[in-house]
C-alpha cells in the first residue's frame, strides 16, 4: 500500500502549501473530489480480493480522514491569514474627531450655585426664592434698616418707582419665608440682586445667596461651625483657615464678616488677597430680633442665624478668573471651558 | 477713618506692634484697612542750613553751596544743587555721604568738575510726596543738625479704618483710644479738659426753633485773633496724615479737634452774623425760596427739611453738614464764633447724599457724635487757638434741650449663653463691660447696662450680646456642627422642578449658557418683545441699560454680535431668568428660558456635510426639555420672527412660549450673515409634569405597514395625526410619520407624507385580516377627513 502512503504524504505536502482558499479547493477535489484520486481508489475497492476490502478500506478512510483533519486545519489557517489580511487594509484613524453635536456648557456662576445647593440641601436647607423687583419695605425696612440709614446709601439702589426698587441683596427672601413657613426653618436663597455701580471690580448685577436658619438651638458657635464647614467642602480643603471678624449688617446682632486663607497662594500673601492672606468672602450673624418680629417669629422661643456670600467671588476664586466682567461677556471661548 | 499711630499712642500705647494692633483692632470689628509708613526708609538725613549759594562755574542750573550741618567746629560742607528755590538762610533735609535714600546711595561726587559732599533734597526724594518741586522748606526754628526723620516725626505709621456705619464713636482718635484700651486690657484715661479762660463778655443769642433736632448747642465768640500766623508742623502732619488737607489755622484747629475728638465744629467770622455788639443766630429748617452759598462753593435751593444756622435775615450755614462761604473765615478774619453742637442724626441723614456731597461733618453727625463731650470739644478748640492765634475768648453760651435718651438694657447672661454657644460666667461678662467703660450693675445674672453717650448703636440686648463677643473674640468662641437632622427634604417629581434639569438637556445639546443683565436697551423690547411699555428704572446706569426685560432675546442677540465679531460663526446660547412686565397695579414678574442657534447645525467637521441650522433642528431641541410630555404647535405670527417660520407652543392648551426664525428685517438691522433661530419658554410649563404610569408591553411581535398619502399642502401634520390618532383602531400601537415629499412629480398644491404604522394587540398574534382592516379604515379617515390619496 505504498501507493496509499505516497497519495497522502503527497496530498499533505500540497495542503500544507496551499496560499488561498481556492488552491485549496483544487486539492481537495484531486485527492477528496468525486473524480479525486482518493474517491478513486475507494470506488475501486470491489475490484480488490474479499478478504482483502476491510483491511484495504479501513485504510482509505483512515486516510481520507487524515486529509479532511489537513484540509480543515489549512482552511483555518488560510482563513485566519486572510481575516488578517483584510483586516489590515481596514483600519480607521482613530484619532479623528468624533461626529455629530458637540457638548455644550454651563455658566460657571449656575456652576458654583449648583454647588452651594447641593451642599447646604446635604445639611437639609430647602432652596427659596423671591422676586427681584422688590418693595423698599422687604429691601430695607422689615431688614431693619429704617429711611434715611446710611445704610441704605451704601447700597447703592436702582429704583423703579417710589415704592419699587431692583433688589440690592437676596435678604428680602429671608422676611418672605418666615412670612410663609413654620419655625424651625433651614432655606438658602440663590439668586440676581442689583446695585448701581460699575466699574473694574463691580458689575450692576451679581449673584448673591442667602442662607437662614431658624431654630430653638440656633447660636454663634453653630453659625461659625456650619460656614466653616461650607467653605471647607466648597473649596475641598479640609484644612483651609477662617477667621471670623465683628462687623455690622443692620439685619444681623452679633454681626460677622467670615474671611478664608488666600486660596490663591496659601495665605502667603499675593495680589488677590491684598497681601493680607486673608479673603473677605461672607457677612453673617444672628438674626436681629426686629427683622424675625417682621418674619412673624418669636424672638424667645426661637433664635437664627443668616448670612449672604458672593456667587461670582466664590466663582473667581474657585476657577481662577481674575476679571469679574467675563462673567457677563458671554464670550463663547470663556464659556467653553466650564462644564 | 485714617489716623498717625504715634498720635494714637499718646493717648493708648499697648505694648504691641503696629501690625499686632491692627489686627487686634480688625478682630474686633475696627477693620484696618491698611497700614503705611509716613516715608520710605531712609537715613542720614539732617536738618541743614543754607549759608552761601554761588553759582556753579559750568553749569547754568546748578548752584554750588555751603551748607552749616551743625557740626561741634562749624565746619561747612559744600553741596552742589540744582533745585531752583535754594537761597541763602533756607533750612532744608540734607542727606549726608553713605545716606540710603529711596532709590540711591549718596556719594562724594564731582558734578561738572565740582565736588559735593551731600544731597539737598526735595520731598520727592525722600519719598514724602509724589511729585514735589525744589526743596523741601523747613520752618526757620528747625534746629541744624537734627536728624530729619526725627524732627519730622516720620518714624509713624498711618492706620486706615474701615469702620462700619454704626461705630461713629471712633471717627475720633479719643474713640479708638478707648476701643484700644477694651481690646488689649490696659488703662485709659481720657485726658482732662481745662475751661478756657473768658476775658471779654461778648455772646452770641442763639435761638432754636426745633430743640429735638439739635438738643445742645454750644457757642463762643472770640475776639482778635490772627489767622496769619502758620498752624503748627505738628498739628499739620497729624492732619495730613488723617487725610485733611491744610487750610488757614482757624479751620486747621476745629478739624484737628474733630479728629482727636469725633466733634464737628464750626467757624463763624463774627462781623457776619450780624450786628457786632449784640449777635443773633437762629438754628432752623430753611425757608420757602432761600438760598445758600456753601463752602464747596455749590449753591443750594434749600429744602423745607434742610437745618440752618442762620442769622436774622439769611442762612449763614447749613447745620451740621457745611458752613456758608459768605460766614466762613478767612485770612482777615479777627472774631470769631466759635459753634460745637449736636444734631440729631435723623436731621442730618441722607441729606448730603441727597446733595451728592460729602463731608467730614455730616458724615459723623448722621452717624451719631458723643453728645457728652460738645462742651468739652469747645473748650479744646478755644484753648488751641488762643495758644496759637492769641485772642480773647467770651463765655460759652450753652442751649441744652433732651438729650437722646440712654436707656437701661437687660442683659441676660443666660441669653448671652444661649446666643453665642459659650459658657461663660456672669464675672468674665463684668470684666467685659469694665474694659468698655460701661455703667451697669448686675442682679440675679442680669446685667442692667446705661449705654455710654458715644454709642448709638447700643439699644437692645443683642447689641450688648454682640459687644460681649466682640471683646471675648470671636476667634474664641468655638465652632460646632449642631445635633443631625435626621428628617427628610421633600422632593417632588411634579411640580416645583428645579431649572437645573433643563440646563442639564440643553447642555447636552450643544448649548452653552449665558448670563445677561436684566436691564436692557428700550429698543431691543420694541424690536423683540414688541413692547412699547417696558418697567424703566429711575436711575439707570446707563441709557442702554434703562428698562427692565420682558425677553430674554434681546441679551441673546446682542451675545451673538460679541461673538461673531471675535469670528465664532457657529453660536448655541441659552440663558434662564427672570422678565418684568408692567401691568396695571404691580409688576410682573415671570421666569423664562430662551435659546439662539446660529450657524451650521453641527460643528465644522470632516464627517458630515456642513448645513445651516434650521427651525425643525431647533424644535427637537425644543421638545426635549417637554419630553416625554407632547407639546403642540400652531403658526404664529411675532413682530421679531419670520411670519412662515414661527409657531407658538402650546402645553396642555396653554401657551408655553414659542419658536421661529428671527424675522429677515431684525437680521438685517442686527448686521447678521446668516438667519438665527430663537425660541423662548416659560419656565412655569416646565416646572411640572405628570408622574409616567407605565403601559403593559405586548409579549407579540409587532407588524408594520407603511403607506404614503397625498393631501393638500395647507394640511397641517399635527392635525392630521391628532385626527387619526384619535380615530385609529386600538390595534394600530404606533404611527409614526418618516417621509415629507413636495416638489417634482406631486401635482401642485400637494404633498406626500409617507408613515410608519405599527399593529399590535397584547393578548394574541394579529391575523392578516385584521390588519388589513384597521389599515383600511385608517385610509377611509385620511380620505374623508383630509381628502387624501393613497400614492401609487
Amino acid at each position: 500500500m505504498k501507493n496509499l502512503e505516497n497519495l497522502v504524504s503527497e496530498a499533505v505536502i500540497l495542503i500544507d502549501r496551499a496560499e488561498n482558499a481556492t488552491e485549496l479547493e483544487q486539492i481537495k477535489v484531486r485527492y477528496v473530489g468525486k473524480e479525486g484520486e482518493l474517491t478513486k481508489l475507494l470506488r475501486g475497492l470491489g475490484e480488490l480480493p474479499q478478504t482483502d476490502r476491510p483491511v484495504m478500506g479501513n485504510l482509505i478512510n483512515q486516510a481520507k480522514k487524515s486529509l479532511d483533519e489537513a484540509l480543515a486545519r489549512r482552511k483555518k489557517i488560510i482563513e485566519e491569514k486572510e481575516m488578517i489580511a483584510q483586516l489590515e487594509g481596514d483600519t480607521l484613524d482613530v484619532t479623528l474627531p468624533g461626529r455629530g453635536l458637540g457638548m455644550g456648557s454651563l455658566h460657571p456662576v449656575s456652576q458654583v450655585l449648583m454647588r452651594i445647593e447641593s451642599l447646604f440641601h446635604s445639611i437639609g436647607f430647602a432652596v427659596a426664592s423671591g422676586p427681584e423687583i422688590e418693595t423698599d419695605f422687604y429691601n430695607f425696612t422689615a431688614l431693619n434698616i429704617p429711611e434715611n440709614h446710611p445704610a441704605r446709601a451704601m447700597h447703592d439702589t436702582f429704583y423703579v418707582d417710589s415704592m419699587y426698587l431692583l433688589r440690592t441683596h437676596t435678604s428680602p427672601v429671608q422676611i418672605r419665608y418666615m412670612k410663609n413657613h413654620q419655625p424651625p426653618l433651614k432655606a438658602i436663597a440663590p439668586g440676581r440682586v442689583y446695585r448701581c455701580d460699575s466699574d473694574v471690580t463691580h458689575t450692576p448685577m451679581f449673584h448673591q445667596v442667602e442662607g437662614l436658619w431658624v431654630d430653638e438651638y440656633v447660636n454663634f458657635s453653630a453659625l461659625k461651625g456650619i460656614l466653616m464647614d461650607f467653605m471647607q467642602k466648597f473649596f475641598e480643603r479640609e484644612d483651609l483657615p477662617v477667621r471670623f471678624r465683628p462687623s455690622f449688617f443692620p439685619f444681623t446682632e452679633p454681626s460677622a464678616e467670615m474671611d478664608i486663607g488666600c486660596v490663591m497662594c496659601d495665605g502667603k500673601g499675593c495680589r488677590v488677597c491684598s497681601n493680607t492672606g486673608w479673603l473677605e468672602v461672607l457677612g453673617c450673624g444672628m438674626v436681629h430680633p426686629n427683622v424675625l418680629k417682621y418674619g412673624g417669629i418669636d424672638t424667645e422661643k426661637y433664635t437664627a442665624m443668616a448670612f449672604g456670600l458672593g456667587v461670582e467671588r466664590l466663582a473667581m476664586l474657585r476657577y481662577g478668573v481674575n476679571d469679574l466682567r467675563l462673567f457677563f461677556d458671554n464670550d463663547l471661548r470663556f464659556l467653553e471651558q466650564f462644564n | 477713618m485714617r489716623f498717625s499711630e504715634n498720635w494714637l499712642r499718646t493717648f493708648v500705647n499697648p505694648p504691641h506692634s503696629s501690625d499686632e494692633l491692627a489686627h487686634a483692632l480688625t478682630m474686633a470689628g475696627l477693620e484696618v484697612e491698611s497700614v503705611e509708613p509716613v516715608a520710605p526708609p531712609f537715613d542720614k538725613v539732617i536738618v541743614a542750613e543754607v549759608v552761601s549759594v554761588q553759582k556753579h562755574p559750568d553749569a547754568d542750573r546748578l548752584n554750588v553751596c555751603q551748607v552749616d550741618i551743625g557740626t561741634a567746629d562749624n565746619k561747612l560742607i559744600q553741596v552742589v544743587c540744582g533745585a531752583p528755590n535754594v537761597e541763602v538762610g533756607v533750612k532744608v533735609p540734607c542727606a549726608l555721604i553713605g545716606a540710603h535714600l529711596p532709590g540711591i546711595v549718596i556719594k562724594q561726587s564731582k558734578l561738572r568738575g565740582v565736588e559735593s559732599f551731600g544731597m539737598l533734597c526735595s520731598a520727592k526724594e525722600l519719598g514724602l510726596s509724589e511729585n514735589a518741586e525744589g526743596l523741601l522748606l523747613l520752618p526757620k526754628d528747625a534746629p541744624n543738625s537734627m536728624n530729619f526723620r526725627e524732627f519730622y516725626a516720620l518714624d509713624d505709621q498711618i492706620f486706615t479704618l474701615k469702620l462700619t456705619p454704626n461705630r461713629a464713636d471712633c471717627l475720633g482718635i479719643l474713640g479708638v483710644a478707648r476701643e484700644v484700651a477694651a481690646i488689649t486690657a490696659i488703662d485709659f484715661v481720657p485726658p482732662e479738659i481745662e475751661p478756657a479762660k473768658s476775658e471779654i463778655s461778648d455772646t452770641v443769642t442763639v435761638y432754636i426753633d426745633k430743640p429735638e433736632v439739635c438738643p445742645l448747642y454750644c457757642g463762643r465768640v472770640i475776639r482778635e485773633v490772627s489767622l496769619a500766623v502758620a498752624t503748627p508742623l505738628w498739628m499739620a502732619q497729624r492732619l495730613e496724615r488723617g487725610g485733611i488737607r491744610t487750610i488757614n489755622v482757624v479751620v486747621d484747629v476745629l478739624n484737628y479737634v474733630m479728629l482727636e475728638t469725633g466733634q464737628p465744629m464750626h467757624a463763624f467770622d463774627l462781623a457776619k452774623i450780624g450786628s457786632v455788639q449784640a449777635g443773633k443766630l437762629w438754628v432752623r429748617y430753611a425757608k420757602k425760596d432761600e438760598c445758600l452759598e456753601l463752602l464747596n462753593g455749590q449753591k443750594l435751593e434749600l429744602q423745607p427739611d434742610m437745618l440752618v444756622i442762620a442769622n436774622e435775615d439769611e442762612p449763614l450755614a447749613l447745620a451740621g453738614i457745611m458752613g456758608g462761604i459768605q460766614s466762613g473765615v478767612q485770612l482777615e478774619t479777627t472774631d470769631l464764633f466759635l459753634e460745637s453742637a449736636f444734631f440729631s442724626p435723623e436731621v442730618i441723614s441722607g441729606k448730603s447724599f441727597r446733595l451728592g456731597f460729602s463731608s467730614d461733618s455730616a458724615h459723623r453727625f448722621e452717624r451719631g457724635v458723643n453728645f457728652a463731650a460738645t462742651r468739652d470739644a469747645l473748650e479744646r478748640a478755644t484753648n488751641l487757638i488762643l495758644s496759637i492765634c492769641g485772642g480773647k475768648a467770651g463765655p460759652i453760651t450753652e442751649v441744652k434741650n433732651r438729650l437722646p435718651s440712654r436707656d437701661v438694657v437687660k442683659v441676660r447672661l443666660e441669653r448671652i449663653k444661649r446666643l453665642l454657644g459659650i459658657d461663660v460666667e456672669s464675672g468674665q461678662i463684668s470684666e467685659i463691660f469694665e474694659r468698655l467703660r460701661f455703667s451697669f450693675f448686675v442682679n440675679d445674672d442680669v446685667f442692667h447696662v446705661t449705654p455710654p453717650p458715644y454709642r448709638f448703636d447700643l439699644v437692645i440686648e443683642e447689641d450688648f450680646i454682640e459687644e460681649v463677643a466682640r471683646i471675648y473674640g470671636y476667634d474664641h468662641i468655638p465652632a460646632s456642627l449642631p445635633r443631625p437632622m435626621m428628617s427628610m427634604l421633600p422632593e417632588s417629581e411634579v411640580i416645583d422642578l428645579p431649572s437645573t434639569r433643563l440646563k442639564h438637556i440643553l447642555i447636552s445639546r450643544d448649548y452653552r449658557e449665558v448670563i445677561n443683565y436684566a436691564f436692557v436697551d428700550a429698543n431691543w423690547e420694541l424690536d423683540f418683545a414688541n413692547n412699547d411699555s417696558p418697567v424703566v428704572l429711575k436711575n439707570p446706569i446707563a441709557s442702554q441699560m434703562s428698562v427692565m426685560r420682558s425677553s430674554l432675546i434681546g441679551g441673546l442677540i446682542a451675545n451673538l454680535q460679541f461673538n461673531l465679531n471675535r469670528k465664532q460663526t457657529r453660536v448655541r446660547i441659552f440663558e434662564i431668568g427672570c422678565c418684568f412686565m408692567n401691568n396695571e397695579s404691580n409688576y410682573q414678574q415671570t421666569e423664562n428660558i430662551a435659546g439662539l442657534c446660529y450657524g451650521d447645525a453641527a460643528p465644522e467637521q470632516w464627517g458630515q456635510p456642513a448645513r445651516n441650522i434650521d427651525f425643525f433642528d431647533v424644535k427637537m431641541d425644543l421638545e426635549s426639555l417637554f419630553w416625554p410630555e407632547q407639546v403642540r404647535f400652531e403658526k404664529f405670527i411675532h413682530p421679531a420672527l419670520h411670519p412662515g417660520k414661527s409657531a407658538q407652543v402650546y402645553k396642555n392648551d396653554k401657551i408655553a412660549g414659542w419658536l421661529g426664525e428671527l424675522h429677515p428685517r431684525l437680521q438685517r438691522k442686527y448686521d447678521l450673515p446668516r438667519s438665527a433661530i430663537l425660541f423662548e419658554l416659560h419656565i412655569d410649563s416646565l416646572s411640572t409634569r405628570t408622574l409616567p404610569k407605565v403601559k403593559r408591553l405586548s409579549k407579540f411581535p409587532p407588524v408594520r405597514r407603511d403607506i404614503a398619502i397625498v393631501v393638500a399642502n395647507h394640511i397641517s401634520t399635527q392635525m392630521l395625526l391628532e385626527s387619526i390618532n384619535t380615530e385609529k383602531a386600538a390595534i394600530i400601537s404606533e404611527i409614526h410619520l418618516f417621509d415629507v415629499y413636495s416638489g417634482k412629480g406631486m401635482e401642485f398644491g400637494k404633498k406626500s407624507l409617507a408613515f410608519r404604522i405599527l399593529l399590535q394587540d397584547t393578548e394574541k398574534t394579529l391575523v392578516d385580516k385584521e390588519i388589513d382592516e384597521a389599515i383600511s379604515e385608517l385610509i377611509g379617515i385620511l380620505e374623508s377627513k383630509f381628502n387624501a390619496k393613497l400614492r401609487g
